[in-house]
């Protein structure tokens, strides 16, 4: 398994929203964001903006 | 006016905002809330008041873009979809020497819950979703708020589901970076 980037992490981080990421992405990003707090954040940050645009409908 | 009446014309605002994000024309924006609120007052014995006047609006106003958008894809007057696709301008955010890195960490945005309950940062969500380029906003918010399915984007707007990703990617590194920068960073001064 090939380490990711942060650059290719985020991508998979937001296509995560969009799709069902491969097997090999799924544990490749977990491994990534076990080792890389700038990442996690990333992630945390799209959640956040996904229940802010759900919010905004209501 | 009815309750019901008053409750629809309330929205207006709220409605015209979505559509001028995905109709640049303001009158056609202006015509497809015309259409969505005189077609809620139509069908009012349809609301079942299960879901919030503004979400069921919504769903109209959805319906009300999809029309508008097969129409105007008949005529030659749209701006095409390319030139949003390219994903080599998000590169800035990352180190120029390699791309291993972020070229500024994500900050802790500590409690967001508390932060998605004031007024004030949905309107910083309308500040930065009006500076996103305008197919990126438009694509995006058919599929986040109005919830059009990945597939049915795809097939109206004509684009590749490769391509929708990187728009909505594009999206959200936008959004997420002017949040942190107009939002996030002055409540962290602010203590």
């Amino acid at each position: 398994m090939r380490k990711l980037t942060c650059k290719e992490a985020s991508r998979l981080i937001s296509q995560a929203q969009d799709r069902k990421l491969t097997l090999a992405q799924r544990a490749a990003l977990r491994l990534h964001l076990s080792l890389c707090e700038a990442c996690t954040r990333f992630g945390a940050h799209l959640n956040t903006l996904r229940s802010a645009m759900r919010k905004y409908r209501e | 006016m009815s309750d019901f009446a008053a409750a629809v014309n309330a929205q207006r605002a709220y409605l015209l905002r979505i559509a001028r994000l995905q109709l640049p024309e303001r009158e056609r924006a202006e015509d497809v809330v015309q259409e969505t609120i005189l077609a809620a007052l139509e069908s009012q014995d349809s609301y079942a008041g299960k879901s919030s006047v503004k979400s069921w609006l919504t769903g109209i106003l959805k319906h009300k873009i999809i029309d508008a958008i097969r129409r105007s894809a008949r005529e030659p007057a749209v701006p095409a979809m390319g030139g949003e696709g390219d994903i080599d301008d998000l590169d800035v955010f990352f180190s120029e020497h390699d791309h291993d890195h972020w070229e500024s960490k994500p900050a802790d945005w500590r409690n967001p819950e508390r932060d998605l309950e004031q007024k004030q940062f949905m309107d910083m969500i309308d500040f930065c979703l009006e500076r996103l380029p305008p197919n990126t906003a438009r694509v995006f918010m058919l599929h986040e708020v109005m919830g059009l399915e990945s597939d049915e984007i795809c097939k109206e707007l004509q684009i590749t589901a490769t391509h929708l990703w990187v728009i909505l990617y594009r999206a959200r590194m936008l959004l997420r970076k002017c949040l942190e920068q107009n939002w996030f960073a002055r409540a962290e001064t602010a203590g």
